[in-house]
């Protein structure tokens, strides 16, 4: 095995052990502290070591430089949630006087749910769901009390308003948060099609009369659409949001008719392969307890042994960091080929392909769109 | 084991290798360059600075060098990366060290959130540190670099570190980044520091950096009490002024102009608050730099006992 591959290795189990089993890491050698805490930054689980760790209060069993790294990160993400909670707050005093539903998704949903994936996540922007025929009243209703409409350029909006999930996103004139308003969890040129209606209709009060969240079964569907279908080219496939499904099914597991009921909900909703590759990656990579009877049922949806095998060689490739030191090709080739799978289940393939000669063609043009480090404000970041 | 100890050699190899590896207070910083121009400028001016062993923890893993590939040959560039990932574009290869500098600003700024970072110049002396909180221009760099060469001890010329268990001032003694004409009026103020080489045209016109004093160096592990909060401002001809200011005005210049302040949410308000109780807080208009000192050194000795 080259050093290239050894390294890599090493990186990926060091974070792999770190999550499954944070009460022996106060055993850790600080070489082996330095490398997660770089590995760990890359994937944003920096946070979630500390919040493990905090919880078996162990925070001053571990290297002082160590618990710095993670305090800090611990501050940001303390930081961000006073933000989204201030920020839904302000959408429900700005929705005052309608009726209609609002359902949190992902992390705001964790948050709000007292979900196990909430403590340690780091939380960008507010992603709501809400039937189509209430968007522009949602949307003007926000833009009303604060909020604008983000300029794009109109390629993007034509993009996010025939094709898309969701609108383009309102940005606060005074906070500069975002919030992100869909109205289904996948594009409709999307060959999976899941009904959005079905999952409004099944959504779960909150104790705020206006609030939801998805029922156990879709925000398991969810993650997993999120975690295969939104990638990004160049950082892959999102372990975080592997691991929050793991959380999710640990925890709902434990909630009678939870088990019996996801599969059939995944297939009703057309979600049963994003669903088998969930199960099997997530027990793969986080050992998850899922009954026999639950692997046998979805093993009538899994793929053809080619494509079961070419996933199981990418999916850990683009899923896991590496280390930053010794990059991996391969790795990239997988990043960027789960890429375009994802937007290959997303668009037809004409639309597809001028979609991303365009998106090539913008970054040909612009070859650097890195800032000027000049320019920065330091004190902004 | 300090800079000071390795040879033009030794450090060249520790840089390609990745194992340049100095503690600048607080953190352990690894650099990795292909770039042998930086080798007498860091043999230089990070002569005092300790390296760090090399079972310790590293904090920040910075590269600067040459691009890959065919830029490397059609255009003379210099490329700052952390942990793998290129953070900016792209600078002319002449500017890499004072990019090497801002660079590691930046990466502090964003990443160390256990401390509050506030934007000040920060100088001791028998204990008891005095802030100048200031925006860019107003002249803190060159009044700190002035004081640090007249007996003050530099804890820094940009980061007020506050640890948040005590609301001590944690020391980070970088080399001090002089702009344009401050470059000659420190030259003249005192003529036995140790400046870096100009450089010309950068992104924020001349610079130059100043190597602090080899005590503060030195005394880089140790903490000092926040006493004196004083607002620096330097106009051309301007009468010297040093006037007390209400804490009111004081605590929200000093949260106002934190890199982190917001971060911290309440930790920094209970931090910013004790520190402006504990501080005098004082306006400064200053032209001439002696007169600066002066004043500053009268007012704190009047003061101390």
């Amino acid at each position: 095995m080259g050093e290239n591959s050894q390294q890599t290795l090493r990186a990926n189990e060091l974070l792999l052990e770190a999550i499954r089993s944070p009460e022996q890491l106060p055993m850790l050698s600080n070489a082996d502290w330095e490398l997660l805490i770089r590995v760990a930054r890359r994937v944003r689980l920096l946070g979630r070591l500390e919040a493990d760790l905090s919880s078996a209060g162990l925070l001053d069993k571990i290297p002082a430089k160590a618990a710095d790294h993670l305090r800090a990160s611990r501050n940001v993400i303390q930081h961000r949630k006073t933000l989204v909670t201030w920020e839904i707050n302000r959408i429900l005093w700005a929705l005052k006087g309608t009726d209609v539903p609002i359902i949190l998704l992902k992390g705001a949903a964790y948050m709000m749910a007292g979900l196990p994936p909430a403590p340690g996540r780091l939380f960008a922007d507010v992603d709501l769901l809400t039937p189509e025929e209430n968007v522009g009243e949602i949307e003007e209703k926000l833009v009303s009390k604060g909020w604008y409409k983000m300029q794009l350029d109109p390629y993007d909006d034509r993009y996010y308003r025939v094709w898309m999930h969701e609108i383009p996103p309102l940005r606060h004139r005074e906070r500069g948060t975002e919030i992100d308003i869909h109205h289904r969890i996948l594009p409709r040129t999307s060959r999976l099609k899941p009904d959005p209606a079905l999952m409004i209709g099944a959504a779960r009060p909150l104790a705020h009369p206006k609030l939801k969240v998805l029922c156990p079964a879709d925000m398991v569907l969810h993650s997993l659409v999120h975690l295969f279908l939104e990638g990004d080219p160049v950082e892959g496939l999102r372990l975080r949001d592997l691991l929050d499904v793991h959380l999710l099914l640990q925890h709902y597991g434990q909630e009678p008719g939870f088990w019996e009921g996801l599969v059939p909900r995944a297939k009703q909703l057309g979600l049963a392969r994003p669903l088998f590759y969930g199960l099997r990656y997530a027990q793969g990579f986080f050992s998850t307890q899922i009954p026999e009877s639950v692997l046998l049922d979805i093993g009538g949806s899994r793929p053809y042994w080619p494509v079961r095998a070419l996933m199981d060689f990418l999916v850990p490739l683009a899923l896991l960091p590496g280390h930053p030191d010794y990059p991996k090709p391969t790795a990239s080739v997988a990043r960027w080929l789960l890429y375009v799978r994802s937007h290959w289940l997303k668009m037809p393939p004409l639309m597809l392909l001028r979609h991303l000669s365009y998106k090539a063609y913008l970054r040909f043009r612009g070859i650097n769109k890195k800032v000027d480090l000049a320019q920065l404000d330091l004190r902004q970041q | 084991m300090r800079i000071s100890d390795c040879t033009a050699v030794q450090l060249k190899r520790l840089l390609k290798n990745g194992e340049f590896n100095v503690q600048l207070g607080p953190f352990h910083i690894r650099i990795f360059s292909n770039i042998a121009s930086l080798v007498p400028l860091l043999s230089q001016l990070y002569y005092f600075y300790p390296v760090v062993r090399q079972d310790s923890i590293s904090d920040l893993h910075i590269k600067i060098a040459y691009p890959r590939g065919l830029r490397h040959w059609y255009r003379k560039q210099a490329v700052f990366s952390i942990d793998g990932g290129q953070a900016f574009a792209p600078y002319a290869v002449e500017h890499a060290f004072p990019a090497l500098e801002w660079g590691i600003n930046w990466c502090i700024a964003t990443r160390a959130h256990h401390l509050l970072m506030l934007h000040s110049a920060v100088v001791e002396r028998n204990g008891n540190a005095i802030l100048f909180p200031a925006w860019p221009g107003h002249g803190k760099s060159t009044l700190c670099t002035a004081l640090v060469f007249s007996g003050w001890r530099l804890l820094s010329d940009e980061f007020g570190l506050v640890r948040p268990e005590d609301g001590m001032l944690l020391p980070i003694p970088r080399l001090i980044p002089l702009k344009n004409e401050s470059i000659d009026v420190i030259r003249q103020f005192c003529p036995d520091a140790v400046i870096g080489p100009s450089f010309y045209k950068t992104r924020k016109g001349t610079v130059a950096h100043v190597r602090p004093p080899e005590d503060s160096i030195h005394r880089m592990d140790e903490p000092a009490k926040p006493r004196w909060l004083i607002f620096p401002r330097w106009v051309a001809n301007a009468p010297l002024s040093l006037e007390p200011i209400p804490k009111s005005q004081a605590f929200l210049m000093v949260a106002t102009n934190a890199f982190n302040y917001e971060v911290l949410d309440q930790t920094a308000f209970r931090l910013v608050t004790d520190m402006v109780k504990d501080c005098d807080c004082y306006s400064l208009v200053y032209s001439d730099l002696n007169q600066a000192v002066t004043a500053i050194d009268e007012l704190t000795r009047s003061n101390h006992g």
